[in-house]
């Protein structure tokens, strides 16, 4: 028998989809339902009403031993969230089930139970006590969690008048000191300034290197393949992968290259109903080599191509192209308004072709959010916030690849345009910009400089 | 390269007692039918139940001027509008107390229950966003709220006593029996409390119902008036309503009212207990589906 400490058998999650603005019931409501009860049984044994339930989860099985760390992967949507929210008993599962050795302690949210008119040091303890934590406990924990949130000059203000800073800081070291048997990671956390999340990482790599179980949900998969040794890959709901982490990414990216095909609700325009003026019918991204693929290198141009079905004539139209990395850090838009590229109007099937440049972003997985917005509707002062695009599709998930760079070196890497460098009488002129590219470099020299350090 | 960042960890204040084998496993799994009532599991996070008490007692009254004195304004208030219109001018008997104690007997208990019965339906809502991001026994958010409320009801109690001395009422060995009925409205406020907690997270018409409900409650509670105004058997058959029996209890308790009030009471606590059993029931039977919902 192994010495596994969570089990889980055909585990499953049905969701009922919200339809349109019912985000809460009212009485009224459920007794319409409850006299409506009929015909809808009677439509759903014509199985035509499953549009509105999802399965979030279907048949999830898989054992973790102790202190193994494990990272969970997949596209959004994929069940990832939904799996830690029923192993942390948020909720409740529709089917299968989970056993559970020891105390699950999650890093779903920080600050869950913090309140702002107590001070620093009594939200310590109530927070602590919600997470799980006995009063002893805390009090052989207090000097650390304070320690490790910098903020021991304000432990007796009230919360609500700490930066938010302060405020984060407080709430990662009273999680982070909790110590479960089990810890239920959602996405490495990067709070507070570079030092503290410094902090935060060397916190977790401690906790990964220390004999915890933990389960990891992370979009990063630089985050993945440094603490996990095993990954296991959700795709709708089911396990598509399990095992080596280095092979389940693989595996993963694979899975994106295949998924070349957009499922019909993605295509939907993003109007209120489906009246919106404007459809994106296509969309497709192309390498240098004029491929259409989803996995790009480092500093490779890429172009993407989308089909329009405009079924009324739209004056002065702005198409962006916003590029997000998967843990929703927005990187940047491209915009042909902002190019000063002007299309009088567009009606019928259009196609709009931009030619990114190299964007150099780390290595990582990103998405493209496409947007069509009308003339005026707030942009005309540059202030895109309030307005309402006319149509927008999500492309979820493409790949940078590239050695050497992850998300803990920034968004992106771009070289200097000059450098100059002084010793006595000597002076060394260099032109970044013509050599070989950063990309190149790690190439080169990766091995010894990964030993060096 | 950046790796290094991350090679410097230092493990030694990091150790982690290794869960055994011998740790109760814990089943999830879909809940059927009745569930059981988990109190074993509620005695285990006592020490949340007394953090959120304290919590709720600590922030109840930041930020207010008056602070903690509205736990004795509330009642007091009342007590003054009512002797005036309904003991002066309308003339209601009093049971043979003088009418400001009377009435204001009533109202301590009341202003506990009303309260109460207010903040624990408004209470899983108010903290939507612990339920939907940490587990813990979730009975406990609407207890902990009418539990704090023992701190006002404390307050007010104290002034209760101030006024039996004024008016000269020396309290009989009646008084042995208050913490019954003190207990008697906790279970009633727990019980209206967890029904409306946990049908408002699915129906938001529970916040309009509330004041209402709680406003047609107290009319029909002997507060303002005697339920010696009822003939027998409705007298009796008044303690269906368990608020009639803690009221009459607490003045028969501290003022020694000449009414029998023994079967009354028995229904109260009847009542009462039904209305808690049912509403832990109908919790429970919710209890899943709030992190999904709420």
């Amino acid at each position: 028998m192994s010495d596994f400490v969570i089990q889980t058998e055909h585990l499953g999650k049905l969701y009922q989809i919200a339809t349109g603005q019912a985000r809460y019931n009212t009485l009224r409501e459920s007794v319409t339902g409850m006299l409506m009860a009929p015909a809808r049984k009677l439509r759903r044994n014509n199985g035509s009403d499953t549009r509105d339930m999802l399965w979030a989860l279907k048949d999830v099985s898989f054992e973790v031993n102790r202190g193994e760390v494990v990272g969970i992967i997949g596209r959004n949507g994929a069940g990832k969230s939904t799996l830690l929210k029923l192993l942390s008993r948020i909720t409740e599962p529709t089917e299968g089930r989970a056993i559970v050795y020891g105390r699950v302690g999650s890093l779903l949210e920080v600050g869950t139970g913090f309140h702002p008119e107590l001070t620093g040091r009594e939200n310590v303890y109530l927070s602590g006590a919600i997470l799980g934590m006995h009063r002893h406990e805390i009090d052989r924990r207090f000097d650390q969690i304070v320690e490790f949130s910098e903020i021991s000059r304000f432990l007796d203000m009230p919360v609500k008048r700490y930066s938010s800073g302060m405020y984060v800081r407080l709430a990662f070291a009273v999680a982070a000191y909790m110590e479960p048997d089990i810890l239920l990671v959602d996405e490495v956390l990067a709070v507070g300034d570079i030092a503290f999340q410094q902090k935060c990482l060397k916190h977790m790599q401690g906790l990964t290197q220390s004999g915890m179980t933990i389960l990891m949900v992370s979009h990063s998969m630089a985050a993945i393949q440094s603490s996990c040794q095993r990954a296991i890959m959700l795709q709708h709901g089911h396990i598509a992968a399990d095992g080596n982490t280095l092979d389940v990414i693989d595996q993963f990216r694979k899975a994106l290259k295949a998924a070349e095909e957009y499922p019909a609700a993605a295509l939907r325009p993003a109007g209120e109903t489906g009246t919106a003026k404007v459809a994106i019918t296509n969309f497709d991204m192309f390498g240098a080599d004029g491929e259409s693929k989803r996995e790009f290198k480092f500093d490779e141009p890429i172009r993407i191509r989308i089909e329009l079905m405009a079924h009324e004539r739209v004056e002065c139209p702005m198409i962006n192209f916003g590029i997000k990395r998967g843990d929703g850090v927005i990187i940047n838009n491209f915009n042909n308004w902002y190019d000063n590229f002007r299309i009088d109007y567009i009606e019928g099937p259009c196609v709009m072709e931009g030619w990114l440049p190299p964007l150099r972003l780390v290595p990582e997985f990103y998405e493209i959010h496409v947007l069509v917005w009308p003339w005026g509707g707030g942009h005309l002062a540059g202030d895109l916030s309030r307005a309402f695009p006319i149509a927008a599709v999500t492309y979820g998930d493409f790949h940078i690849s590239g050695p050497g760079l992850n998300t803990h070196d920034g968004v992106y890497q771009t070289p200097a345009l000059k450098w100059q460098f002084q010793r006595g009488a000597t002076t060394v002129n260099y032109d970044a910009m013509t050599s070989t590219s950063i990309y190149d470099a790690f190439q080169e020299t990766e091995p010894e400089d990964i030993q060096n350090d | 390269m950046t790796q290094s960042t991350l090679d410097t960890v230092r493990t030694e204040d990091v150790k982690i007692k290794a869960p055994g084998r011998h740790a109760t496993p814990v089943v999830i799994q879909p809940s059927h039918g009745w569930s059981a009532l988990g109190l074993r599991e509620m005695w285990h996070y006592r020490e949340l139940m007394y953090f959120m008490i304290w919590r709720d007692i600590k922030v109840r009254y930041k930020q207010t001027a008056l602070g903690a004195s509205w736990a004795i304004l509330q009642p007091f208030l009342t007590m003054v509008v009512f002797s005036l219109f309904f003991g002066r001018l309308a003339g209601i008997p009093s049971d043979g107390v003088p009418y400001p104690i009377f009435s204001y007997t009533a109202l301590v208990p009341w202003t506990f229950f009303a309260n109460g019965l207010t903040l624990a339906s408004n209470s899983l809502v108010n903290s939507a966003n612990l339920l939907s991001k940490v587990y813990f026994p979730r009975l406990i958010v609407p207890t902990a709220t009418i539990l704090s409320g023992i701190v006002d009801f404390a307050l007010a109690f104290v002034v209760l006593a101030g006024m039996m001395l004024v008016y000269g009422i020396a309290p009989t060995i009646n008084l042995l029996w208050l913490p019954l009925f003190m207990l008697l409205a906790l279970i009633t406020a727990l019980g209206a409390g967890l029904w409306l907690s946990a049908l408002n997270v699915k129906f938001r018409d529970v916040k309009y119902v509330v004041p209402f409900l709680t406003q047609l409650w107290m009319f029909l509670t002997p507060i303002a008036y005697p339920s010696t105004m009822l003939p027998e058997p409705w007298r009796t058959l008044y303690g269906l309503n368990p608020m009639a029996g803690v009221i009459e209890g607490f003045r028969w308790a501290l003022l020694g009212t000449q009414m029998t009030v023994g079967p009354m009471i028995f229904l109260s606590a009847v009542a009462a207990v039904i209305l808690l059993i049912t509403g832990a029931i109908y919790f429970r039977r919710m209890e899943k589906t709030f992190a999904d919902v709420v």
